[in-house]
């Protein structure tokens, strides 16, 4: 299956490798920076490359490339997978993925991609299991260590891959027995010129953070699961209760994870939070042009909108621009010709506005794309969808846990089309 | 920076490496070093710490190499050094150590030797980790000469108790077989030997090992192919990938297509991936029905539910199943799972699309309704935009082209100009697929050709070409547009496409194509080769078609093209001179000069590049790379017949019980109780009328349930209705019988439960034992005890006089054995009759009910007692409905205990603890409590137990043990309660089933009644 890995940064170092079957020379890598030298954008880098002697898989996350090489057939998304799966994991070990991170814990990593595979093969890709292997740096432990001299390898050997839970380890204890479950919504959509949806749908996930002693088996409903349209689960989730009583019913994992994503059906009409009304306009002669965009609340249920972004890609002809802003503060680079406006809480009595003038290079003809502006929002409190959870019943434990649920709508692609109107200047 | 700095050569002398502190030593590691000379020197101070007895600095030293290691450096001339410390009693230096054997003992094979006793020694320690470990780094030394331990070691681990040590051995199978083909043999025995294993954790490794090392031997998967189908859902994620992989292979060689009936409704019949089963439909023409395998459809059943799993590997292995294994008509399913995973990460969606774009060529149909999915962003990556343009260029047709054709508009304006160049393509193809749209098309392309970016101008000339090609009949004034933007156009390929039409369709613009041709012999040499080219053809047809104008012109190109740089150019001019001008020279060719140039060409074909691709299965390295990756498995054809399906059927009879649990939610249980009772019967006839009450309560229940079978196909009706034989030959009326029960549901078998019942009684007799036992262990009993509880339904006072109780009589539903009886009293206490009591709505929830005969009229002060079937499906959500009168309507629900809604069971101990071993873990919960004072004895504990719930008691050997069991009423799963008397009044509850919810709701309710002073 999967014979190395190579972590690579943008400008072509491979700074970890590690082997579970003979080692591949890094040499191996040149078609890959090959590649990478031809790819505009790092993400344009084809997924899967073709050499004479192997076949290279690589993903692009958090600005590092993760390239691995396989000498056989092997499903690639098999491959992919397992490499973002590494990408979590370091991001939940370290807090953070990066190269310095790695750089910084390179024997720690380098234990934990072997705990990972054994041949090429997942063996240990459970955070639990492998946390109870190789514990995570926390700074009293490092301190601790230093003074002691004792390590992050667990003392007593794993047994969580021996349980008939592979997710959860045993002997869990907590003082605070806690339950908190988000519920994330985004919208994607695009709008048209004239504010009518082309396209909407919500993408949802249920984010768990369970601290709770013991094997607590949960059951969480939901006041109107007909509304999800197609969900994915972790493991943990019992299926057949899904599809009988379509009740999310499960034994936990220990702390953070991910429970269910799911898909709010399109054909039920997406409320759409917020409306823009904008102009990108360019005189027919001369090099100037106007810009002109209002952001107001339309269909928010009485909360309030948060976190209001508006980004728009210029076209690269623009050679300045000169705005104000009625609300919040805008950046531009003139550079990318992206121009981000921060706007924050919309208030409904008084609608951010920001208007100003564009010039263009000299002699540059008008700009015939339209850019599009892609709008951020965050509305606490509310999941979008109308998807309420019911209760939360906890099973085989005495304690009584404290539950909790949050909801949060969120901005997910969500695009506005503008139209760029030419204006005669004398007219 | 040649130079070692301070700290290092501070470090490198001996006697201050012990004094220094440990921040130095921390920093020292991260500062990286490309210095040979550097890199000795730290090399011996390395050594030395490893040779120091101070665990601390081992450590330190190993933490060092490792760091070398990972950043690609050798650190091979330290092994002797490492190796010595293997035995080492510290976890983590040891497991530092390991990582450094395993990286460098192919390298250092002599010396690595040294390490192998230990390994020896820690493969016979009492603790399972330390023995799985060792098994992984011995077997991961690539050192020839120990391939017999290695060998000796995999044959004992594949024996070992703990499955974790049996999964390691799965693995170590196949790194001892990539060191050493020779031992394919011995290692097929241990696979063989694996395969068989039960547990979740060893099968997904093993399966690997099959795959690597005899991938061909597919009779090794025979025995186990219904255990690998009911394990899947809980195998773990990598595991699942590569055994749905191996079962579509499988499932391939050993059932028949299941395509040949509905190949009717197929919309491509005509492509080369049906070609074969229309041919074997012709062929088998008296075979007119197909059956699906029960196997088959197990296979489909089981992986349907991992579409849901949020690994995109396991999504898109399933999705890849249906494609190849499942009938047509069933394929949709997979379509929704595919487009969410448009929603993860790009390098999945990037293989998901490619996957896609391959089916969508076949069934737009599948993809269409979410075309919206696949349409492109400003923020995706070039090889994601072009397989959508791709997928939605295959998903057009006459109803979706316009939105199809707007969407693309937008993308040619994109500021990706490759991207627009491919948009046009793709407008091309739709264009010439779709015959409404090639004039709209046409008409929107030559709009394009004003547009001010040269790519998207020429791409539009290409593509404009192509599509005149396609209808050369009119279009004349389009050929003059482009002729008038020949002078603005610079791209070569562009120009060289206007070059060729003019000269193609010359004699439409008899006026034009002279003055173009007089344009370019101004600029004939200072254009690219390629329009030179075609400046030359151009020249030539003219000269056929219009020699008048055109000689001198003609003449001067071909002088031109004569002394060109480029030696095409040489050779077409002197071909071209030769052919078209008349000298003594030119023999026979020069008459068919105007045939030969101006032959009617062919149109070119625009299709999809993944047209081809399904030679490959889906989901494949091989199908993203469009090349045959090194050790692809070919997808075989279906098998024209089966073969022998009773290759599967397995021996021992446990796992078709445990089966039952699982798989057969409906009456089935109580039908195999009534086939038995019935058998018996034959025997004994004085339990005749029994028996005849049974079989026509099962026909009642067949019917039922047949009419329930949403999921019943019809080819499975075929199978249940076929074959007479099924009593004529014992054994394969066994064979079948295990067959069905094993891979339908309960509905298949009840269908026929009259000719079953009898194979079924032979079957008793045949095997008395193993059967009789499971028969037994379903037998529900008559209650333990009924207790005498009304609970209100309505009030006399809410009910306008009509009061309501009901109770439940725990007695089998007579109407269907999925619902629960319960018994209602109604009493009239006004003064007045009241005429039509019936029940009326009975709300949105659905819950299946056996309503009571309307009571016609109920006098005052008269009461009447109507009994009810409720189906619960096993949950305690309450039953609402109306209860009606003639003027009235009420509100009113049923609210069951959990206790309600079980049935005895008998059953020996023996079975008790069988059944109770197959619902540990997450089937079971317990609790401790306080006994109340008087329930320390049999008698009131059974009579605290089935107060509380319907449970049937279990003859128990010890005193202090009781146990009870049931069945879920709906489903029929067990319910096993056991109550275990401790010191001093504490009492153990525990329950097993495998419903995760009832379970603990009923160990609320014992509590509760037991603890009750």
């Amino acid at each position: 299956m999967i014979n190395s890995l190579f972590l690579i940064n943008p400008s072509g170092e491979m700074f970890l490798e590690k082997h579970w079957k003979s080692v591949v020379s890094r040499s191996v890598c040149d078609y890959f920076l090959e590649a990478k030298e031809k790819a505009l954008e790092p993400e344009d880098v084809p997924p899967v490359i073709h050499t004479p002697h192997h076949y290279l898989i690589s993903i692009y996350r958090d600005k590092l490339f993760f390239l691995s090489v396989i000498q056989t057939e092997v499903p690639p998304l098999f491959v992919i997978e397992f490499l973002h799966r590494v990408a979590e994991m370091i991001q939940d070990y370290f807090g953070e993925c990066s190269e310095t991170v790695v750089k910084d814990h390179m024997v720690m990593v380098y234990e934990l991609l072997e705990e990972m595979l054994d041949n090429g093969f997942p063996l240990a890709t459970e955070s639990n299991v492998l946390k109870e292997m190789i514990r995570p740096p926390t700074i009293l432990r490092s301190v601790v260590n230093t003074l002691t001299g004792t390590s992050n390898v667990g003392d007593t050997l794993l047994t969580g891959q021996l349980s008939t839970i592979p997710w959860r380890r045993a002997g869990v204890r907590y003082t605070n027995n806690e339950a908190y479950f988000d519920v994330v919504e985004e919208i994607d959509a695009i709008l048209d010129q004239s504010g009518t949806t082309v396209f909407a749908e919500i993408q949802g996930v249920v984010e768990a953070c369970v601290k709770l002693s013991g094997m607590p088996d949960l059951t969480l409903s939901f006041m109107n699961p007909r509304l999800l349209d197609d969900v994915s689960f972790h493991p943990c989730v019992r299926y057949k209760l899904w599809e009988s009583e379509r009740v999310l019913s499960f034994i936990p994992p220990d702390g953070n994870f991910t429970l269910m994503t799911y898909h709010v059906n399109a054909q039920n009409l997406v409320a759409i939070p917020v409306y823009v009304k904008q102009s990108i306009s360019f005189f027919e002669c001369g090099s100037d042009g106007r810009l002109d965009v209002t952001v107001g609340p339309k269909q928010t249920m009485g909360k309030t909108v948060e976190g209001v972004m508006v980004t728009v890609h210029l076209p690269k002809t623009i050679l300045s621009i000169n705005l104000t802003a009625t609300q919040g503060s805008y950046t531009y680079d003139n550079g990318t010709k992206l121009l981000v406006w921060d706007i924050g809480k919309l208030n409904p009595q008084k609608l951010p506005n920001l208007r100003g003038s564009l010039s263009l290079q000299a002699g540059a003809p008008k700009p015939e794309e339209n850019p599009s502006l892609n709008i951020d929002l965050k509305i606490q409190q509310l999941a979008i969808s109308g998807l309420k959870v019911n209760r939360l019943d906890m099973f085989g434990e005495k304690y009584k846990p404290f539950k909790g649920v949050k909801y949060i709508t969120k901005a997910g692609k969500f695009q506005v089309l503008t139209i760029t109107a030419s204006i005669n200047k004398y007219t | 920076n040649r130079a070692p700095g301070p700290a290092w050569l501070g470090y490198s002398s001996p006697g201050s490496s012990l004094s220094l502190s440990l921040s130095n030593r921390t920093s020292l590691i991260d500062s990286t070093c490309s210095d040979l000379f550097l890199l000795s020197t730290r090399n011996d101070d390395l050594k030395e710490m490893l040779e120091s007895n101070k665990d601390s600095l081992k450590l330190d030293a190993m933490k060092r190499i490792i760091a070398l290691i990972a950043t690609g450096k050798n650190a091979s001339e330290l092994f002797p050094a490492v190796v010595k410390n293997v035995a080492s009693k510290n976890i983590e230096l040891k497991k530092l150590v390991y990582v450094y054997l395993v990286r460098y003992a192919e390298e250092q094979q002599d010396l690595a030797l040294l390490s192998i006793s230990t390994f020896q020694r820690a493969l016979k320690d009492p603790n399972q980790l330390i023995r799985a470990s060792a098994l992984r780094v011995l077997s991961s030394i690539r050192v020839p000469i120990i391939v017999p331990i290695m060998m000796l070691a995999i044959k004992e681990a594949a024996s070992d108790m703990s499955p974790y040590v049996r999964k390691t051995s799965a693995h170590a199978i196949q790194k001892l077989y990539s060191l050493d083909p020779d031992q394919k043999e011995h290692l097929i025995e241990v696979i063989d030997k694996l395969l068989k294993d039960k547990s979740t954790l060893v099968a997904g490794s093993v399966v690997m090992a099959f795959e690597e090392v005899c991938p061909d031997r597919i009779d090794l998967i025979h025995k186990n192919y219904r255990k690998l189908c009911n394990l899947l859902v809980d195998v773990e994620e990598w595991g699942q990938v590569v055994i749905i992989t191996m079962l579509t292979r499988y499932a391939r060689t050993q059932f028949t297509s299941p395509w040949k009936e509905d190949g009717l409704f197929d919309e491509n019949s005509e492509t080369a991936f049906y070609e074969s089963d229309e041919k074997k439909t012709k062929n088998g023409d008296e075979k007119k029905s197909y059956m699906m395998d029960p196997d088959h459809r197990l296979l489909l059943r089981n992986t349907k539910p991992l579409l849901q799993s949020r690994n995109t590997a396991v999504v898109v292995s399933v999705a890849q199943l249906y494609w190849h294994l499942a009938p047509k008509h069933e394929v949709g399913v997979i379509t929704k799972s595919l487009v969410r995973l448009l929603r993860s990460h790009r390098e999945v969606q990037y293989v998901v699309l490619q996957n896609i774009a391959t089916m969508s060529i076949q069934r737009k149909g599948m993809f269409e309704p979410y075309m919206k999915s696949f349409y492109v962003r400003s923020t995706d990556a070039t090889h994601i935009k072009s397989l959508k343009l791709e997928i939605l260029t295959s998903l057009a047709n006459e109803a979706n082209i316009s939105t199809i054709l707007r969407e693309f508009q937008t993308y040619v304006k994109s500021q990706d100009k490759q991207f627009a160049a491919g948009t046009i393509q793709a407008i091309g193809r739709c264009a010439t697929n779709i015959s409404e749209v090639t004039d709209t098309c046409l008409q929107g392309l030559v709009l394009l050709l004003s547009n001010r970016d040269e790519t998207v101008v020429a791409e539009s000339v290409v593509v404009i070409k192509k599509l005149l090609q396609t209808q050369p009949t009119q279009h004349s004034d389009i050929i003059k547009h482009m002729a008038k933007l020949f002078d603005n156009i610079a791209v070569p390929m562009a120009r060289a496409s206007i070059l060729w039409l003019m000269g193609e369709y010359c004699e439409r613009v008899p006026q034009i194509a002279p003055d173009v041709l007089r344009k370019m012999a101004k600029s004939f040499t200072s254009e690219e080769d390629i329009v030179k080219l075609q400046t030359v053809n151009l020249a030539a047809k003219l000269y056929l078609t219009n020699s008048k104008q055109t000689k001198l012109l003609t003449q001067y190109i071909l002088n031109l093209g004569k002394y060109d740089q480029n030696y095409d150019i040489r050779d077409r001019t002197r071909f071209i001179r030769q052919l078209i001008v008349p000298n003594e020279k030119s023999g026979a060719l020069g008459k068919y000069a105007r045939r030969i140039l101006l032959a009617p060409k062919p149109a070119p074909v625009l299709e999809s590049t993944y047209k081809d691709r399904d030679r490959y299965q889906l989901g494949t390295l091989s199908h993203t790379i469009n090349t045959k990756a090194s050790g692809y498995l070919e997808l075989s054809d279906w098998p024209a017949v089966a073969p022998d399906q009773s290759v599967r059927n397995v021996e021992v009879i446990e796992p078709v019980m445990i089966h039952l649990y699982f798989y057969y939610p409906c009456p089935l249980i109580t039908q195999m109780k009534l086939c038995v009772l019935e058998s018996s019967s034959e025997a004994e006839s004085d339990e005749e009328k029994s028996s005849s009450q049974s079989s026509e309560e099962s026909d009642k229940s067949s019917s039922q349930s047949e009419k329930s079978s949403s999921e019943s196909d019809s080819e499975q009706k075929k199978t249940t209705k076929k074959p007479p034989q099924k009593k004529t030959v014992k054994p394969t009326a066994k064979d079948r019988y295990y067959n069905e029960l094993f891979n339908t549901y309960g509905y298949t078998v009840l269908s026929q439960s009259k000719c079953l019942s009898r194979s079924l009684f032979s079957l008793c007799i045949l095997t008395p034992c193993p059967l009789s036992c499971a028969a037994a262990l379903l037998q529900v009993s008559g209650p333990a005890f009924v207790p005498e509880k009304r609970h209100d339904l309505l009030h006399r006072m809410t009910g306008k006089g009509l009061s309501a109780q009901y109770q439940f009589p725990r007695q089998p539903c007579l109407y269907q054995p999925t619902m629960v009886s319960v018994q209602i009293s109604l009493t009239n206490t006004t003064d007045h009759p009241l005429e039509q009591i019936h029940i009326g709505d009975r709300g949105p929830t659905g819950l299946d009910m056996h309503c009571f005969n309307t009571v016609e009229c109920l006098l005052p002060e008269a009461s009447v007692t109507v009994s009810l079937g409720v189906d619960f499906n096993d949950s305690t959500q309450a039953a609402n409905f109306q209860l009606c009168t003639k003027e009235d309507q009420f509100s009113v629900s049923i609210q069951p205990a959990v206790g309600e809604l079980f049935l005895p069971a008998t059953m020996t101990e023996q079975d008790f603890r069988k059944e109770q071993g197959k619902l540990l873990g997450m089937n079971e919960s317990s609790a401790t409590i306080t006994m109340a004072a008087e329930n320390t004895t049999r008698q009131p504990i059974s009579r605290q137990v089935a107060t509380v719930a319907n449970l049937g008691v279990v003859p128990s050997g010890q005193d202090n043990i009781h146990r009870f069991a049931g069945k879920t009423a709906s489903s029929g799963a067990v319910v096993l309660v056991t109550v275990e008397l401790r010191e001093s009044s504490a009492a153990l509850i525990t329950i097993n089933t495998e419903k995760s919810v009832m379970g603990p709701m009923l160990l609320r309710d014992l509590k509760r009644a037991l603890t009750r002073a």
